[in-house]
């Protein structure tokens, strides 16, 4: 994250480390180098992405900074001024059930959620790389719970998972599984709740990790597969021999986001639950959410948002690594 | 060949069950969205019916209701507004930012535009805190203009990061050629680069749309007044009166809104995707 917070002195650095190319030659009279052609470019280069590069620095390089500014503070709403108090956010939050809950079900949620999307994107992918009649269609189908606004996605749910009117213990009732008015209660049991979350977050990444999969799997040449199908390999050995370890790069690059649009995001949980029953389904940003938002504590609620980027820079430093080895290839 | 016939139908009925489980499962919530918005409440919530038909004759009840006595379509009408403001901040900012960072600063620009693209990863979660002050001090709170303000900050990077590619794949020579006959650098950019990247243009379009009408986290945080919601957030917490879910009208509110923004997205996502997988795919 150093990398974005270094955005714009590196921007403002920049006509000291280009200024002093072209050592003026001796015949003509000495330029200054923003009067050269080359100089002229640049200074123009700088002057077309200054603005977009302020704004993104005021409105994700600021508030960034602030979150430190505020978790190591007492800051709360409609407060004024700033003491600085140390660690003491970080202990007290660290004390709280709720948040060892919250972070505990992170992981959990994250985990759990990414292991499914992976497995079963990559099930997917493989019939829809070949053009078959009515592609298009289950495409389209396939794709609603990504392209969807996931807000109005999680209210479809809420009410299949009703703990009334629920479909599913209708079709549970109707298999003589469960007995009338004794079906679960998808959102009002903790171990239910928290696997109706991971679910409904598995159903919404799922599309999109698996367009990047068939992406990748679109890339590799067919060649490959089809030499080793006449040297005799079956299914399950071209699979795990060939297919797989060639879809290892895109594969990466579909966890890589799948992690950060799942252990960053809030949406489903507070759609579906709101952090409940008794926290059994709070994650560290519906926890910040809750506290520095509704809460007014500006400052714990930072400090609890704060959790976040170790695995912000975790992601980030694995996808620099695959940025630059993709260049060096 | 026999076998190899053979092979092929196991095959196909082999794909068709992988790829009709998954549509099943995965289009399902939209199915039970479409059949909720025309049933009956009494249908609704008799639990004897079989849930899957009409037991009783369809009905707009339900449309009646979000249309009328809710502020359905004032969300709507937010949410196009800000979508078509963003639009406009996020291609002024970003084209001549992509333009400058694939043609004018070297390899460097390279190098920061992937600085750029990793700022779409910090999650408003992060973020949200201090900017409800920052919006708060700027009086922005509880009006559309906190957004509008504040949704720039992730579809800048990301269509930055489109239009990169996209510029790419311009020859150079085509500039080099209007320059020498007489274009200036950023005569050349406005009057052959931007009219001949219009495809590009519209993909960011849709793109930024789309991002504008999913966006809960900031529109929640921001916005708590009901005539001044955003669509994500006005159904889910201004559509439910007390405990009382109006489950056909939420529906309809649901379907309505997904719909469109499913069919525009879908549209565009292989260049969106794109976007994603660039350096991993070559």
């Amino acid at each position: 994250m150093a990398m974005r917070a270094n955005l714009p002195l590196s921007a403002e650095a920049l006509p000291d480390v280009a200024g002093p190319p072209l050592p003026p030659s001796p015949a003509t009279p000495r330029v200054p180098w923003r009067r050269t052609p080359e100089g002229r470019t640049l200074l123009l280069g700088v002057g077309m992405f200054a603005p977009a590069v302020l704004y993104i620095f005021a409105l994700i390089g600021v508030p960034f900074v602030l979150a430190f500014v505020y978790a190591f503070s007492d800051v709360k709403v409609g407060s004024v001024g700033y003491h600085w108090v140390g660690l003491e956010n970080f202990r007290s939050i660290l004390e709280s059930p709720s948040f060892r809950k919250a972070l505990a079900n992170s992981f959990i949620f994250t985990i759990v959620s990414q292991i499914l999307v992976i497995v079963g994107s990559t099930i997917l992918a493989f019939p829809l790389r070949d053009k078959f009649r009515g592609r298009g269609l289950v495409r389209f189908l396939i794709l609603l719970p990504w392209v969807a606004p996931i807000s109005l996605g999680a209210i479809g749910w809420k009410w299949i998972l009703d703990s009334l009117y629920s479909v599913i213990n209708w079709v549970l009732v109707a298999m003589h599984l469960f007995k009338p008015y004794s079906a679960p209660m998808w959102l009002g049991e903790p171990t239910l709740a928290m696997a109706s979350v991971i679910l409904v977050q598995t159903w919404r990444l799922l599309p999109f990790s698996t367009v990047i999969i068939l992406a990748g799997l679109t890339a590799i040449p067919k060649e490959i597969p089809e030499a080793a199908e006449v040297d005799g390999a079956g299914f399950w050995r071209k699979l795990f021999q060939i297919d797989l370890p060639m879809m290892l790069p895109i594969i990466n690059v579909a966890v890589l986001f799948g992690i950060i649009f799942t252990f960053t995001d809030m949406t489903v949980v507070y759609v579906l639950t709101a952090g409940g029953p008794y926290d059994s389904t709070q994650v560290l940003p519906s926890l910040a959410f809750f506290t520095g938002v509704l809460g007014g504590d500006l400052s714990q609620g930072a400090a609890i948002s704060l959790f976040l980027v170790p695995i912000l820079v975790a992601v980030t430093y694995f996808m620099l690594r695959m940025a630059h080895k993709s260049e060096v290839v | 060949m026999q076998g190899g016939a053979a092979r092929t139908v196991r095959y196909t009925i082999a794909r068709w069950i992988v790829v009709g489980i998954f549509s099943v499962l995965l289009a399902f919530p939209f199915y039970w969205m479409l059949i909720t918005t025309f049933k009956q409440t009494a249908d609704l919530y008799t639990l004897e019916n079989n849930p899957f038909i009409f037991n009783m004759p369809p009905t707009l009840d339900h449309l009646r209701l979000l249309f009328g006595q809710t502020r359905y379509l004032v969300w709507v009408g937010n949410t196009a507004l800000v979508g078509v403001i963003v639009v406009g901040i996020t291609l002024l900012l970003a084209l001549p930012a992509a333009y400058a960072l694939t043609r004018l600063t070297g390899k460097w620009g390279e190098n920061m535009g992937i600085g750029i693209f990793l700022t779409y990863l910090v999650p408003p979660t992060l973020l949200f805190i201090p900017l409800s002050r920052v919006v708060a001090l700027l009086g922005l709170q509880d009006t559309i203009w906190s957004v509008v303000l504040v949704y720039p900050s992730f579809t800048i990077p990301f269509s930055i990061w489109l239009l990169m590619g996209f510029f790419k794949s311009i020859p150079r020579e085509l500039e080099d050629a209007a320059m020498v006959d007489g274009l200036t650098r950023l005569g050349a950019f406005v009057k052959l680069v931007v009219p001949i990247s219009i495809s590009g243009i519209l993909t960011v379009v849709i793109f930024t749309f789309t991002l504008v009408t999913q966006e809960f986290v900031y529109a929640l945080t921001f916005i708590s007044t009901e005539s001044s919601q955003m669509l994500s957030v006005g159904v889910p917490t201004f559509l439910v009166r007390g405990d009382v879910y109006y489950w056909g009208s939420l529906m309809a509110a649901c379907l309505i809104a997904s719909v469109p923004i499913a069919i525009l997205y879908n549209l565009f996502l292989d260049r969106f995707i794109a976007g994603f997988t660039v350096g991993a795919i070559k």
